[in-house]
């Protein structure tokens, strides 16, 4: 059970059960459903930007523990970040999950995103993983539509 | 074969015949439970398969050497097999085709498309896989006919009234499946068929789940087209079968143009050729039908009736074990149902159950099966789905009832 441990960390349990910054932005700046049409996993990110400063984050939806409290753990990671820092640390995040190379090196960086490192274990799964961060790229990169993982 | 005549059946009888059930998977037996999805296959159609390949090879319905005859010859007992099976009258009317989702759209485009008009109603079932609902739904977008769904109830039943009352001057055809892909259910189709043909109407019954737990005789069903796939009846993929009334299947344009389809070209005007070949275009899946035709003869050394009453007691003992789990809910209760149990865990999503039983060894089908809006129906995202063949036990279920436990530990 070690490898199934290591995906349903204490943080990953946590955060799927209480989900940081879940709900909805009244007057958000950027809004954009995110949508896994393998699993039917979908949310919808609300963002209020001041700059290029993430100022407030929430998130609406439903899916996997997996995708839930991925999107629960980017929303408290990316808040008060630059455009430029959440998207490196989806960079990182994604070689993460995907096991590619040694994220882990950069532990720090990571914080409890490293949560995340089971993942690599599961292929199956990344996408679970993936999906709120793709969508916040979408947001941060476009504007109001839809992304899906596909 | 390790049995043939038992009226008393046993899935430990017949395990030794699927050579994968032997292994371990992250160091645990397999717990083949995804045969909804695909079935196993018996060593007997894996040999029938490499058989072909070894001595038989080569095009069929064309050269006049001694392979391509062979080729032709197993091919067409494989036809003639299949024939016998489902108790189709002739031969000629079992079109062999890559699977269920291509004999549906066969149908969809060489009858409805030259069919439907504008203000037509197709009507469709609510538990249909997607597989028998869009090639409607485009259907519908081209001629302008209108699609309409026959309603179910919260078991998972439909309303036979409420079809019923469904027709009208301008309803111009019927695709219903057999047997619910996430269900189970088992739709009164004989029913179904009598009240469209009092109307005028044909149906199409979708029988890729019907197939591999019941014996179909499509003239029982009086069934003017019947469509499977040979892969959930433990043969191959790529390969199907539609079976069609044969004065429809005359009177019905080719699917596609090509090879082995024609009597005679010319650069300007074809003769199409006589059925099944009409509906044939280009070198079929050879091996396939070749690889059907064994696992029709795997079947008919089996006792149906023993095999159906085995899977309906799994059928009953898992909704026991599983009803009894705090936090389960099946969704699918319908009274007439086949092997197949989806089901929701309070608190867990079904993707994580799907991970956690797989670490277990055993494996289930996660997700929304294909049938969206199914799922819309009884308002959830997702399923985890259990699916029973003649060569699960008791004990597998147990492990499931186990691994299910397990999930729950790991979320509390």
């Amino acid at each position: 059970m070690s490898a199934l441990r290591e995906l349903y960390q204490e943080v990953i349990l946590d955060h799927n059960k209480s989900p940081r910054n879940f709900g909805r932005l009244e007057h958000p700046d950027r809004k954009v459903d995110g949508y896994n049409p393998l699993c039917g996993d979908h949310f919808t990110i609300f963002l209020k930007l001041n700059g290029d400063v993430i100022e407030d984050i929430r998130f609406d939806g439903a899916g996997c523990a997996i995708s839930k409290a991925s999107a629960s753990v980017m929303s408290s990671v990316v808040k008060g970040k630059t455009i430029a820092e959440a998207e490196e640390l989806f960079g990182l995040f994604h070689r993460l999950v995907t096991g590619e190379g040694d994220p882990m090196e950069q532990v720090e960086r990571l914080g409890k995103l490293a949560a995340f490192s089971g993942v690599s274990e599961f292929p199956a799964r990344v996408k679970c993983a993936t999906l709120a961060w793709h969508t916040l790229h979408t947001a941060l990169r476009t504007g109001e539509h839809r992304t899906t993982t596909e | 074969m390790t049995m043939k005549t038992a009226e008393k059946f046993d899935g430990t009888q017949v395990r030794g015949d699927f050579p994968i059930l032997r292994q371990r998977v992250n160091g645990k037996p397999l717990v083949y439970l995804d045969n909804a999805a695909t079935s196993q296959k018996p060593q007997a159609v894996i040999d029938a398969m490499n058989r072909y390949y070894l001595e038989e090879n080569s095009n069929i319905h064309r050269g006049v050497h001694f392979l391509s005859d062979k080729a032709t010859q197993s091919y067409e007992a494989a036809r003639t097999a299949i024939a016998r099976f489902i108790n189709a009258p002739a031969p000629r009317q079992v079109i062999f085709v890559r699977g269920t989702t291509e004999a549906v759209n066969l149908v969809a485009a060489s009858y409805g498309r030259v069919r439907f008009r504008e203000g037509d109603e197709v009507l469709v079932s609510a538990m249909e896989h997607h597989s028998n609902l869009v090639p409607w739904q485009m259907v519908c977008e081209q001629t302008g006919a209108m699609l309409r769904i026959i309603p179910m109830n919260d078991r998972g039943e439909l309303f036979i009234d409420k079809y019923e009352k469904m027709f009208n001057s301008r309803t111009r055809f019927v695709a219903v499946v057999h047997v619910s892909n996430v269900l189970g259910t088992v739709n009164p189709v004989a029913e179904i068929i009598r009240i469209a043909h009092g109307n005028g109407v044909p149906v199409l019954v979708d029988g890729a789940q019907a197939v591999p737990h019941m014996r179909v005789d499509v003239r029982a069903l009086d069934a003017d087209f019947y469509a499977f796939s040979g892969h959930k009846m433990f043969g191959p993929t790529g390969v199907g079968v539609l079976y069609g009334r044969e004065e429809l299947l005359e009177a019905m344009p080719p699917y596609q143009g090509g090879g082995d389809m024609i009597k005679s070209v010319t650069y300007h005007k074809t003769v199409y050729n006589d059925l099944p070949y009409k509906f044939e275009a280009g070198t079929p899946n050879i091996v396939g039908g070749v690889g059907l035709g064994a696992t029709i003869a795997y079947l008919e050394s089996l006792s149906f009736g023993a095999v159906a009453a085995y899977e309906n007691d799994l059928l009953a003992y898992a909704t026991e074990r599983l009803a009894e789990i705090p936090g389960l809910r099946i969704i699918g209760t319908a009274r007439e149902k086949a092997s197949v149990i989806s089901f929701v865990l309070e608190g867990i999503h079904p993707h994580d159950i799907g991970t956690i039983l797989d670490d277990d060894g055993i494996a289930i089908r996660t997700g929304h099966h294909c049938a969206q809006p199914v799922m819309q129906c009884f308002g959830i995202p997702a399923t985890a789905r259990a699916s029973f063949a003649l060569y699960n036990t008791k004990h597998e279920i147990d492990i499931l009832v186990k691994g299910i436990h397990k999930a729950q530990k790991v979320f509390s």
